[in-house]
């Protein structure tokens, strides 16, 4: 009975300690700044003020326009392209197949440290850079995505497909009117991890991106915060921080458990 | 079937296409960048070893490395102990499993640049909340991001902090592969609650704690946003972090050859600690 005791009280600080610092930078975003240095639990006064502010000084809509764009697309690719080889990997025999699976292994082992140079080039000389294609088309591909698909796609019933294919279906209508019904969860585990690593992807709009009106929410808190513009207001930078975290923490709300999921399958890739 | 000979390398032309642009292209010229001098506008000129003769003599990549293995050094042991005990507590059958489990996770799947942005503020010297707190408690002051000596471990707690929710669930996934049967024949025999630990659920769930230290070696080459915003790589570039220095060369001074043999060196660290770590593994299961 202690023992379980002494378990929930180590748990239940443990959960304030992961957990108050948001409900802190929350509510120091909506208080006035000489309050927010004695800001421990209930605002002295509420303000909307920081956000005012923000919404003035900087296009935080527009980043969060792009943001929603540049996700939302990358997204999409990943989905569309990634059941597409997985399926071929998975169902479809041909020349080639085992090579092609080797060589999406071998590149997750490639630390992105070696790309970034020549990829930002790359970048230069296709003239994309400020625009959204630099943005977009690199990550539209995703080699841990393409091996999620195959595997979830190889303990699929080949009933399905061959009843498919005696209606006289071609393989894209079989990947999406067939198979894509079928695999619910490992679309939304792919989904959401591609989605929130996207969102959050700072490094690579930072390096080429340079025109306010094209940068994602992350890039542009960065610069705010960092470049001076926020001056020492430090609620308008918590302000903006909260506006950055909050899309992500709500649908963290609803699709918890794939959160959980996706990041799992990340980290087993290793 | 016969007309669908084709149709499989259709659907994966796709990933081909973007191998052969994204990948093969990058790596091949990244090598070919390190043997020449270049600033993206100018002629490309062609400097022999030169960038690699540079970075063995170059005291800020040095300071680089070395301030990556520190990180390393603090945010590896703590992230394993506090991973390993929460996991471990989770483990024991107690209700609301699935509520600590979700808040523990939240600081993983928020941006890395509001996580920071945060606790620049808590580490805040005069204002931050953790120096209130440690002045409430009748402790001294710590300069957290202002102290050369401080600053590196103040980020990797930080960093320990957005990932452990992660390890946690992984470690529990883990624990969770460990068969009952073992620690009941233990309990028969009379061992301790300590001794079931070391004796049998540490030895099994190696592969997580290898998984688990490879991911934050992994990550601490990438470590760039955090020493970004909160200190730009001070004070006197003790968080200067691997990465920061790439993106610095690179973005900053447009030293495209240099910054790339600094790439290819960090890429093959990482590669080559990786394979070490994994050949452990492999010797120990």
């Amino acid at each position: 009975m202690i023992k379980k005791t002494i378990f929930y009280f180590i748990l239940i600080v443990s959960a304030i300690v992961f957990t108050y610092p948001f409900l802190w930078m929350f509510l120091a975003s909506i208080s006035p700044d000489k309050a927010i240095g004695n800001l421990v639990l209930l605002p002295s006064q509420v303000t909307l003020d920081n956000y005012r502010q923000m919404i003035a000084k900087i296009p935080i809509w527009r980043a969060l326009l792009n943001s929603v764009i540049v996700s939302g697309l990358i997204t999409t690719g990943v989905l569309v392209f990634g059941s597409m080889i997985g399926y071929a990997l998975a169902r479809l025999e041909f020349k080639g197949r085992n090579l092609i699976f080797y060589l999406i292994i071998f590149t997750m082992t490639i630390p992105f440290q070696i790309t970034l140079i020549p990829q930002y080039i790359l970048m230069v000389k296709l003239n994309w850079t400020d625009t959204y294609y630099a943005l977009i088309v690199p990550y539209l591909i995703n080699a841990l995505g393409i091996i999620m698909f195959r595997q979830y796609f190889l303990s699929l019933p080949q009933s399905l497909i061959d009843a498919a294919r005696i209606d006289g279906c071609g393989e894209l209508r079989i990947i999406f009117r067939i198979i894509w019904p079928n695999s619910v969860p490992v679309i939304l585990t792919v989904a959401i991890l591609t989605f929130m690593t996207s969102w959050n992807e700072v490094l690579w709009p930072l390096i080429v991106i340079r025109k306010e009106s094209l940068m994602t929410l992350p890039q542009l808190v960065t610069l705010f915060v960092v470049g001076g513009r926020a001056e020492s207001q430090l609620g308008v930078k918590l302000a903006s921080s909260v506006f950055l975290a909050t899309p992500i923490v709500i649908a963290y709300a609803f699709f918890q458990k794939y959160f959980i999921n996706s990041m799992v399958s990340t980290g087993q890739k290793e | 079937m016969r007309k669908g000979k084709l149709t499989p390398y259709l659907l994966v032309s796709p990933y081909i296409v973007h191998f052969l642009v994204f990948v093969v292209f990058p790596v091949a010229f990244s090598i070919l960048l390190t043997f020449f001098k270049w600033d993206i506008i100018s002629e490309m000129k062609f400097s022999g070893f030169a960038n690699y003769r540079r970075l063995f003599a170059d005291r800020l990549f040095w300071k680089a490395l070395v301030n990556t293995l520190y990180f390393l050094s603090i945010h590896i042991p703590l992230e394993l102990v506090v991973s390993l005990f929460l996991a471990e507590i989770l483990n024991q059958k107690l209700k609301f499993q699935g509520l600590f489990r979700a808040l523990f996770f939240l600081p993983v799947i928020v941006s890395g640049v509001a996580v920071t942005i945060l606790w620049q503020q808590l580490y805040g010297y005069n204002a931050g909340l953790l120096n209130k707190f440690l002045m409430y408690i009748g402790l001294g002051k710590v300069g957290w991001l202002i102290d050369t000596k401080m600053a590196m471990p103040s980020i990797a707690i930080m960093a320990t902090w957005k990932n452990v929710g992660l390890y946690i669930i992984l470690f529990l996934v883990g624990l969770q592969t460990v068969p009952k049967q073992y620690y009941e024949a233990a309990e028969l025999e009379g061992a301790s609650h300590w001794q079931k630990f070391f004796k049998i659920t540490l030895p099994l769930i190696n592969p997580t704690i290898i998984m688990v230290v490879i991911l934050s070696t992994i990550g601490g080459f990438s470590l760039f946003i955090e020493p970004y915003i909160m200190t730009g790589g001070g004070p006197l570039n003790s968080t200067l972090s691997a990465l920061l220095y790439i993106y610095k060369q690179g973005f900053f001074y447009y030293h495209m050859g240099y910054a790339s043999a600094l790439g290819i060196f960090f890429a093959l660290l990482i590669m080559a600690v990786v394979i070490i770590q994994r050949k452990y593994i492999e010797k120990r299961t």
